[in-house]
């Protein structure tokens, strides 16, 4: 078992993750940029290194510094949460290199997995149903024109190695395309230090369906059920809940069975995410594997019984796989809604600030995964992702009253949230029918059309 | 006709970018002339890029902040001159 592991990430996450190796008896090397040195992950650390400035691309996204920070403290083993360098296979291999432990699927899975265009090919041979697509990255803004002709508009421009929902830009003809793909490259390029980028066709009206899928070293492969994450605002997630309420047990078989042989397909190492479209006519589509944990995971551990960052430690420390889905505990209903700094009445402007008056929520079924506190200051250099509510009882309408009842008592000011949406969503006659897709939030936002000023 | 003084202010705090990429020029220098709801920078917040346009049609007379520096909410960023 490790001895030691460093959390490459911040925030929420990163805070995850350390409360796992402290429930494990692991010690823990927490990193911070300048910008953080009074962020909350900071605590619960065994240790505490500053691995450079505010800017992302030259403390979290630091490959030397990390690696560094990771031999200075004697770390055995790094767990980069998601984002940053989470699905860089640079970075796994750089540990690999140093002799510390990559907690994730191996350099190879990184490679398919971040390189969305092969990923899809290997899928399509594999028999996945996938969906049509640029054939490989598209650099230029004259190619991407070229692509957009030949598949048509809407087209969806993407960040090749993101995720998240960030870098991505719908482009509904020439003109936005024109104007918004240099915006989506500098977008990729910030968040995840790669400004490589791919067009898809743009499908409509789709549910968006996952399936968590884990794996160890000797090809035992099972999936912990599906993530329904439909209700998204510019394919940025805000609701998931599991199980999905529209999933027959047949569809649930099929899709999971595709999930695995996705994730066999590529020989599959650790956690990870194989993301599927589902049309009304229950036609599903593969889009995409996400190498790394997710933000939505809590759902799945409460369903599942199955706590992921320790699997993923254990998996990572040799350990085997010997349980498949049906063996599980599963359990009730979990919906998930994430809270940012954005202010929904103003089309979802970051609302960066102080929290003056923190008071959260708690009691039977609620789960908060935060990293807030009175006080504390939201640096303008990370995502607006402050708080995963989390609640779960035994059916949905049960899991709704609960996520109602401590979104009420949830109180973040003077930074605006998007609590008083959820609260809407919560109450809305659909939403508590499970009957949406992912323009579902489209009723709720005013005018999509000028985020600018 | 009068000429006229008008400010663009930054609606928020953020990073402050007179280009769409490092490796891209400026989208405007001093002395350039624009049009209404041109862009003139961007604005990044919390890992969102917002557009600075400008508010009307005119000569860019000033830009304040370096490209790359953090803005506070209501830092003064462009000056144009209308009319």
């Amino acid at each position: 078992m490790m001895k030691k592991i460093l959390v490459a990430n911040r925030g929420e996450i990163a805070l995850r993750v350390i409360r796992a190796c402290n429930e494990l008896d692991i010690k823990s090397v927490a990193v911070y940029s300048e910008a953080d040195e009074k962020s909350l992950h900071l605590k619960p650390a065994d240790e505490q290194i500053c691995i450079g400035p505010a800017i992302s691309a030259k403390s979290y996204l630091n490959i030397d510094s990390i690696i560094a920070a990771a031999k200075s403290s004697g770390a055995d083993a790094i767990h980069p949460g998601y984002g940053y360098l989470a699905e860089k296979e640079e970075f796994a291999k750089a540990c690999e290199e140093n002799g510390i432990i990559f907690i994730g699927p191996k350099p190879e899975n990184l490679k398919l997995a971040g390189d969305k265009i092969t990923a899809k090919n290997i899928m399509e041979e594999a028999g996945v149903p996938v969906i049509p697509s640029s054939p490989g990255p598209v650099g230029t803004l004259e190619e991407a024109l070229t692509v957009c002709e030949k598949i048509g508009y809407p087209a969806m421009v993407k960040a090749s190695g993101g995720g998240g929902g960030r870098g991505i830009r719908i482009c509904q003809n020439e003109e936005t395309l024109r104007e918004d793909f240099l915006i989506a490259k500098a977008e990729a390029g910030a968040s995840f230090g790669n400004d490589e980028l791919y067009i898809e066709k743009f499908i409509l009206k789709p549910r968006h369906i996952e399936f968590q899928v884990l794996a160890d070293g000797s090809g035992n492969i099972s999936h912990l059920g599906e993530r329904e994450c439909t209700i998204q605002r510019r394919y940025q997630k805000l609701i998931e809940e599991s199980p999905s309420p529209v999933l027959t047990a047949n569809l649930r078989k099929a899709m999971g069975e595709a999930a695995i042989q996705a994730a066999r397909a590529v020989k599959y190492f650790n956690a990870g995410t194989v993301e599927f479209l589902l049309d009304s006519d229950d036609n599903f589509y593969f889009m995409e594997i996400n190498a790394r944990i997710q933000v939505e995971h809590p759902v799945t551990e409460l369903t599942s019984g199955i706590d992921l960052v320790k699997e993923q430690i254990r998996l990572s420390s040799g350990g085997k796989l010997e349980y498949s889905f049906n063996d599980l505990p599963k359990r009730g209903w979990a919906i998930e809604c994430r809270i940012n700094a954005e202010d929904p009445e103003r089309n979802f402007l970051p609302s960066p600030g102080v929290i003056e008056t923190y008071l959260p929520p708690g009691g039977f079924g609620v789960r908060l995964d935060t990293h807030l506190y009175q006080g504390y200051e939201l640096p303008i250099y990370y995502d607006s992702l402050i708080a995963k509510l989390v609640s779960f009882d035994l059916n949905r309408l049960g899991a709704i009253a609960i996520m109602k009842r401590a979104l009420r008592e949830f109180i973040i000011a003077p930074v605006k949230t998007t609590i008083p949406l959820y609260l809407q969503i919560m109450d809305d006659p659909s939403f508590r029918k499970g009957d949406f897709d992912t323009g579902f939030i489209n009723r709720f936002v005013p005018g999509e059309d000028d985020e600018d000023f | 006709m009068t000429t006229k003084q008008v400010e663009v202010r930054a609606p928020m705090s953020g990073i402050f970018y007179r280009k769409p990429a490092p490796d891209q020029p400026a989208y405007v220098e001093i002395g350039d002339t624009v049009k209404k709801k041109q862009v003139l920078g961007l604005l990044e917040t919390m890992k969102v890029f917002q557009k600075i346009k400008s508010p009307a049609n005119g000569k860019v007379i000033e830009i304040l902040p370096e490209s790359e520096t953090p803005l506070k909410d209501d830092d003064l960023v462009f000056v144009i001159e209308t009319g």
